[in-house]
């Protein structure tokens, strides 16, 4: 024992019971750095989140612009707002099939077994998917003006456009969280996102004017959270009454993130 | 001061998935600095314990303790204690390896130089150096297990669970891993290793715990479990199948103990109590002229291990139940029968 001082193990110091709010902000950091590098190093992922919003606008744009509003041109500036709607939502997929990778793959056990905040490896998906968010709008955005799209409200109301969708975003992908905590592998979360995401995608005004479509269809439209967002989104980019639109998208988005994010935690918590 | 002598205390732990029982009650221990190996057949219920011990699992029944520490009342201390290699590398494909290990050491704690200084000494310990800034995707399995050690190193774990470290390794990889091993636990660590193989046990172990279907069924060193497990085997083969009587007897005779004659491989098997009587052997072997292709002194497997402590073989890919049923099902008419005779 007195020989072997320096390889004999020390007494157990005093360890913290729990970690502390700043650990938290901390470890949740540490992890949304972590999905933002995935970003980067897996070509696949980058190229994706680049290519969809241009495919998307070019092939909406001129396939659907001539037959829909008489000219692309003015196509272009009612399905704009509708496409960025559009990339965000089919952008959050990726939170569920991140996690649910991480979960296969058992690289959440290496997270539960060390000293960090329960939810951060939660809450770091989440703050790390921001940043693709953010590409997604800003390509779309970017894109659309190159083809003709442009802004005709204040600068100030599309900076709220953009915030207004990335709030959305944010709330929306605790669903897509949630699909990943109950779904057994990534393509699975694929397919069940697609078959949710599908019927709100097309199931509103994001491509058509909902006075064509039947009925039934026109009532599922009117309280679809994706048409309004939509609205809000045309009223904040090209003018027009943005205030009702606004707020009913603001609710719908409280309300997903009051639904689906306790879930999504609870879920986590059962799966881990 | 929580100065146990045990770095590693469970009792009684049960745990169930559904209908199947992965631990029926298990009691372990490990001494402060020593490796425990945990020596059992697939699903006997080896992963089961090692994540109940590393917080992953909660027990239904029983305690377990790290250091002094419960792990469902003070998972958080127990985390701050231990590291965990899991059977399958959990090293996340997307990131380098450095930036797999600078990430392990941010969460830990460590300032970002720290961190990127404690990734940089741990690659160039585990001969990583070169792939550091390679996606761990491109990883061999070997550099792959080689980066979950590194990452479940990163904080100087006080307690290392290595869970099956060398399942599918090739032999060069296992002795890199088993290398590193024995300089962790120079280094004061304690670690719980889970294996397959007696002969990893046999090369890291001080204590070995023997589990089969959920429970403990052999405690001990190496040496006394061998010494329980069966005696050494000696194998003969004579280069003609004409002198596998001969050979046979020869064996009985010096070493009192009755011989197997495989006349299907042309091996004559028989147990061998100490190394003396050897050269005889071979020197009455070369009297009669009898040819040998192999004269070999083998040590009992897991296998034998197993016949010797539980009277059955393992049953890898069969669940505890299947081999209960049949066990039962066998059972069934021999108790009709007797019925009948009586």
């Amino acid at each position: 024992m007195t020989t072997a001082a320096l390889s004999a193990p020390s007494p157990v110091p005093a360890l913290a019971r729990r970690p502390g709010p700043a650990a938290a902000v901390a470890n949740s950091f540490t992890l949304a750095w972590r999905s933002v590098l995935k970003i980067k190093t897996n070509p696949e992922d980058l190229f994706g989140l680049l290519l969809q919003p241009i495919m998307y606008l070019i092939l909406f744009t001129y396939v659907f612009g001539g037959a829909i509003a008489g000219s692309t041109h003015k196509y272009l500036q009612l399905s704009l707002p509708g496409i960025l709607v559009l990339s965000v939502v089919f952008a959050t997929l990726g939170t569920g099939m991140m996690l649910s990778a991480d979960v296969a793959t058992g690289v959440f056990d290496r997270f539960r077994a060390l000293p960090i905040v329960r939810w951060s490896p939660l809450a770091g998906a989440i703050l790390g998917d921001m940043v693709r968010y953010v590409i997604s709008v800003a390509i779309t955005l970017g894109f659309g003006m190159i083809l003709g799209f442009r802004i005709e409200a204040s600068p100030l109301a599309a900076a709220l456009g953009c915030l207004l969708i990335l709030a959305f975003a944010v709330a929306l992908c605790w669903m897509s969280a949630l699909i990943g905590m109950l779904v057994k592998s990534a393509q699975g979360v694929q397919l069940w996102g697609f078959l949710i995401m599908f019927p709100l995608i097309f199931g509103s005004n994001i491509l058509t004017p909902t006075k064509t479509m039947p009925g039934w269809l026109q009532a599922f439209v009117k309280v679809n959270p994706v048409t309004y967002l939509t609205e809000a989104e045309r009223a904040l980019l090209t003018g027009g009454a943005a205030a009702t639109a606004v707020q009913r998208s603001l609710l719908w988005t409280l309300g997903i993130f009051v639904v689906f994010a306790p879930l999504a935690v609870a879920a986590y918590r059962r799966r881990t | 001061m929580n100065d146990a002598a045990y770095a590693i205390e469970t009792h009684g732990l049960v745990k169930q998935f559904g209908k199947t029982t992965a631990l029926a009650g298990v009691d372990l221990t490990a001494r402060a600095g020593r490796v425990l190996g945990i020596l059992g057949p697939n699903g006997a219920g080896k992963t089961t314990a090692v994540r109940i011990l590393a917080t992953l699992l909660r027990p239904d029944d029983g305690s377990a303790t790290v250091c002094g520490y419960d792990v469902v009342r003070d998972a958080h201390q127990v985390r701050q204690l231990i590291g965990l290699t899991g059977q399958y590398a959990s090293v996340d494909e997307g990131l380098s390896g450095t930036n797999n290990l600078i990430m392990v050491g941010r969460l830990l704690g460590l300032s970002r130089p720290e961190a990127r200084r404690r990734a940089a000494e741990l690659l160039g310990r585990f001969e990583l150096t070169d792939a550091a800034g390679r996606p761990a995707k491109g990883y061999s399995g070997g550099m792959r297990r080689r980066l979950d050690l590194a990452a479940s190193l990163v904080g100087r774990p006080r307690v290392l669970y290595l869970d099956e470290p060398t399942t599918g390794l090739d032999p060069h990889s296992r002795n890199e891993v088993w290398g590193m091993i024995r300089q962790l636990v120079a280094d004061g660590t304690t670690v719980l290793l889970t294996t397959q193989y007696l002969e990893e046990a046999d090369q890291l172990a001080h204590d070995i715990a023997v589990i089969d279907h959920g429970q403990v069924i052999a405690t001990g060193t190496p040496d006394s479990l061998k010494a329980q497990a069966g005696r050494q085997v000696l194998e003969v083969t004579p280069a003609s199948r004409a002198d596998l009587g001969a050979v046979a007897e020869l064996l009985e005779s010096r070493l009192g103990a009755a011989a197997s004659v495989n006349a299907e491989s042309g091996e004559v098997s028989v147990q061998v109590e100490g190394g003396g009587a050897l050269r005889d052997i071979l020197r009455a072997l070369d009297d009669r002229s009898i040819e040998l292709t192999e004269f070999a002194l083998r040590r009992p497997s897991l296998d034998e291990v197993f016949l010797a402590l539980t009277g059955h073989r393992p049953e890898p890919e069969t669940p505890a139940e299947a081999g209960k049923a049949g066990a039962a099902a066998a059972a069934a008419p021999a108790r009709e029968l007797d019925r009948s005779t009586r």
